[in-house]
């Protein structure tokens, strides 16, 4: 009724318009009020905000230490402006003593970034408190931790973070879909309890990459606030769970093989590996960052922690294709597809490392996961639909209560 | 320039003819602008920077010009005011002092909102003779109501403290309003002045405070006198400061050493009014200096090298420099002199 009112309201109307605006074609009516806006806006500027004065007080200065690189003898800062003025580093001390420095222009113009080198003689180990003085007498304080030589980003050093993508990512996940053969042969009830472990698997990763996503962009952690700050997580979720959909429809179309029951098996596991592999290049990406500000000892007791951690991601991806036939390229492609982005992470979080991108990243990842787990859901409902019956149940809190475990050997 | 130029030449003459094989080349390799094509003007010799070395970043000065003032100008600025005999004999020396708030660069590159007096910081060093009556009539330009509380004997309405003296006028001075403060010179010594404004935190950290000295009536031993007061700035208003300097600018005075002559008598009019962390320090290289607390006493009581000083604590150093070259001196609180509280005494012969 209320459609067909409005229909009804809009007839007359456009009787009306036709006979004002019959010359004008319509990329013309699109482009008018754009138009008007941008006279509006250029004469509201160019009169200077007439009425509204300029903004009381002293310039707003803040200054973030979005990089932090270590050589011997020399601390390099690299300094984004988070704020909406321009801002003159003038004078810079380390540990309450003003040092040389060498910089652009020290001027750092709103969302620009500008690299400060301090020749310093830092001490492995150690900790040290910088502060950057700006032309106003404001100061910027960046504090490190633990001093250590930043790697250089020379082939070995790229070739040690692929070897621990390789450790932490691709291996255990190869490994745990080797419970293929088992998964194909148990009964119905055991598939459901186990495709309930890996919705209880994934909804760990899931809330476990957000947080880790807000923690890198708070801005407790130094991180800047004027590209997003903890929202870019969530739109880097939505933008991952709409693409995953997106993708999904497209390939359903393709195929003309829309079912009642879901999507298929192969189908599914892919979907499961895109999901696992985007919180993987999240977890490289915190490895590989927390090794280059030295705050991860490469132990063997870290990789192994994330190889049984990870090993349950394998069981995640083959668990949906019990009933399908799969070549074995396909399952060593869906492999790589989970595993490897642990590399790519690990390079770009020891490399590059930026917490708005980050947070981009883990919250993508977090958000591929949150759409898997809504296309597995069908794959565990019982005889009479229920989804959360007591089996199910019991594997979803199987499965998140099998990554706490593996995941308290991380944390020691 | 030619005037910096001028004297080191002289000195490289003498120096050559006192001891020619040891510091004859180094003074004559200082004649000409011997520290890089960044110093102009010979007189700035920056010392002591260089990788690890102390100081701001290379190559930035303060714009002095901007300030109005000069560290090194400051040093043996003495102002005596305008004298005139009164009927009684008794000399009369008068002054007048304008409050001004202004922004000035305590550091390369970087602004304070100062508060001061005769536009600069520290102010005025104002000086008398013991039993002089003394005139100072303080015009009140800032924005914000001031007072002058000056140390030594004077009446209670001459003190310069909020709600004492109003009546006639003193107390707090209130904008656009002046007052006249009228004491004798007594004690001689080494004193100071500064606001009492409540909060007095700010109101002496801003910049309000100067020093003030009283000759003694016979006067001391002729020497090369220089003033320095000890200060900061709380650049960022977290009740700490970034800057620490002497005569306001930090590492001035290792960008332009003082010049003394060997030998001679180098008098120093030392005051401590830094703001926050009070206790101050001075302490002078390979040298000792005869030391006179508050100045008070025509006897020194210690001969050291190093002392402390709380915040309005002050006195008199004499030292002489028996080697000609570069000497630092600075607090012995060493986070002072790292974060500006550090300078050097060239030394000529």
């Amino acid at each position: 009724m209320e459609a067909r009112g409005a229909l009804g309201d809009e007839a007359p109307q456009r009787g009306e318009s036709r006979s004002g605006t019959r010359r004008l074609p319509v990329w013309l009516l699109g482009l008018i009020p754009l138009a008007l806006i941008a006279i509006a806006v250029g004469t509201f500027a160019g009169l200077g905000a007439p009425g509204l004065g300029e903004r009381p007080g002293p310039p707003a200065e803040e200054l973030v230490v979005e990089r932090t690189v270590l050589r011997p003898g020399e601390i390099q800062l690299t300094v984004r402006n988070d704020g909406p003025d321009a801002v003159q580093v003038a004078q810079v001390a380390v540990n309450d003593a003003y040092t040389d420095f060498s910089a652009g222009s020290g001027e750092v113009s709103r969302l620009a970034a500008e690299k400060f080198t301090i020749p310093y003689d830092w001490v492995e180990g150690e900790a040290y408190e910088i502060f950057l003085l700006t032309s106003t007498g404001g100061t910027v304080e960046h504090g490190i931790d633990v001093a250590v030589e930043t790697p250089q980003n020379d082939l070995g050093f790229f070739g040690l973070m692929a070897l621990l993508g390789l450790y932490v990512g691709v291996i255990p996940v190869t490994i745990g879909m080797l419970w293929l053969p088992f998964v194909r042969r148990i009964p119905k009830a055991g598939l459901r309890f186990l495709m309930a472990l890996t919705v209880g698997l994934l909804a760990f990763l899931a809330l476990d990459a957000t947080l880790e996503g807000l923690e890198v962009v708070r801005e407790e952690s130094g991180a800047p606030q004027a590209f997003g700050g903890t929202a870019l997580v969530f739109v880097g979720a939505g933008l991952a769970y709409l693409a995953l959909a997106a993708v999904e429809s497209h390939l359903e179309a393709r195929q003309e093989r829309a079912r009642a029951g879901g999507a298929s098996g192969a189908h599914l596991a892919l979907l499961v590996a895109v999901g696992i592999g985007l919180h993987n290049l999240g977890e490289g990406l915190a490895i590989g960052s927390a090794y280059a500000v030295g705050a991860l000892a490469l132990g063997a007791f870290l990789v192994i922690g994330f190889a049984i951690h990870n090993t349950t991601e394998g069981l995640a991806i083959v668990a949906p294709t019990a009933g399908t036939r799969l070549s074995l390229r396909r399952l060593v492609t869906f492999g790589l597809i989970a595993g490897a982005p642990a590399i790519v992470g690990a390079w770009i979080g020891a490399a590059a490392f930026n917490p708005s991108v980050a947070a981009l990243l883990i919250g993508a990842g977090a958000g591929a996961i949150v759409r898997v787990i809504q296309q597995l859901t069908p794959s565990i409902r019982d005889g009479l639909g229920r989804a959360l019956h007591p089996a199910s149940v019991g594997g979803i809190v199987s499965g998140m209560a099998i990554l706490y475990v593996t995941g308290l050997l991380l944390s020691a | 320039m030619l005037a910096g130029a001028v004297p080191l030449v002289g000195g490289g003459f003498l120096a050559h003819r006192a001891l020619p094989h040891t510091h004859g080349a180094q003074a004559a390799a200082a004649a000409p602008p011997a520290h890089g094509a960044a110093e102009a003007d010979p007189g700035h010799q920056r010392v002591g920077t260089g990788q690890h070395g102390h100081g701001f970043q290379q190559g930035r000065t303060v714009d002095h010009a901007a300030n109005g003032f000069n560290p090194t100008d400051i040093l043996r600025d003495f102002d005596y005011g305008k004298t005139r005999r009164l009927a009684s004999g008794r000399v009369l020396r008068e002054w007048e002092i304008v409050a001004e708030d202004k922004e000035i660069e305590v550091a390369p590159g970087v602004k304070f909102p100062a508060w001061t007096f005769n536009g600069r910081v520290p102010g005025p060093t104002i000086r008398c003779r013991e039993g002089e009556l003394l005139r100072v009539k303080f015009v009140n330009g800032s924005a914000h109501p001031h007072t002058m509380h000056f140390h030594g004997f004077h009446p209670d309405v001459m003190d310069g403290v909020p709600g004492v003296g109003e009546e006639i006028g003193g107390g707090l001075v209130q904008q656009g309003k002046s007052f006249t403060y009228e004491f004798g010179a007594d004690p001689f010594g080494m004193h100071l002045y500064h606001c009492h404004t409540p909060p007095l935190a700010d109101h002496i950290h801003k910049g309000l405070y100067g020093a003030f000295i009283i000759d003694p009536k016979k006067g001391r031993p002729e020497a090369d006198e220089m003033v320095m007061v000890l200060n900061g700035f709380d650049t960022n208003f977290d009740a700490g400061n970034e800057v620490y300097a002497v005569n306001t600018v930090g590492f001035h005075y290792q960008n332009e050493p003082i010049r003394v002559k060997r030998d001679q008598l180098v008098r120093i009019y030392l005051a401590n009014l830094l703001e926050f962390d009070q206790i101050n320090s001075m302490h002078t290289h390979a040298n000792f200096f005869q030391y006179y607390p508050t100045g008070t006493s025509l006897e020194p009581n210690e001969l050291t090298d190093t002392i402390v000083l709380g915040q309005g604590q002050r006195g008199i150093m004499e030292l002489r420099f028996p080697f000609p070259g570069q000497y630092m001196f600075h607090a012995h609180k060493t986070e002072f002199a790292d974060l500006g509280w550090l300078g050097f005494f060239e030394v000529e012969d």
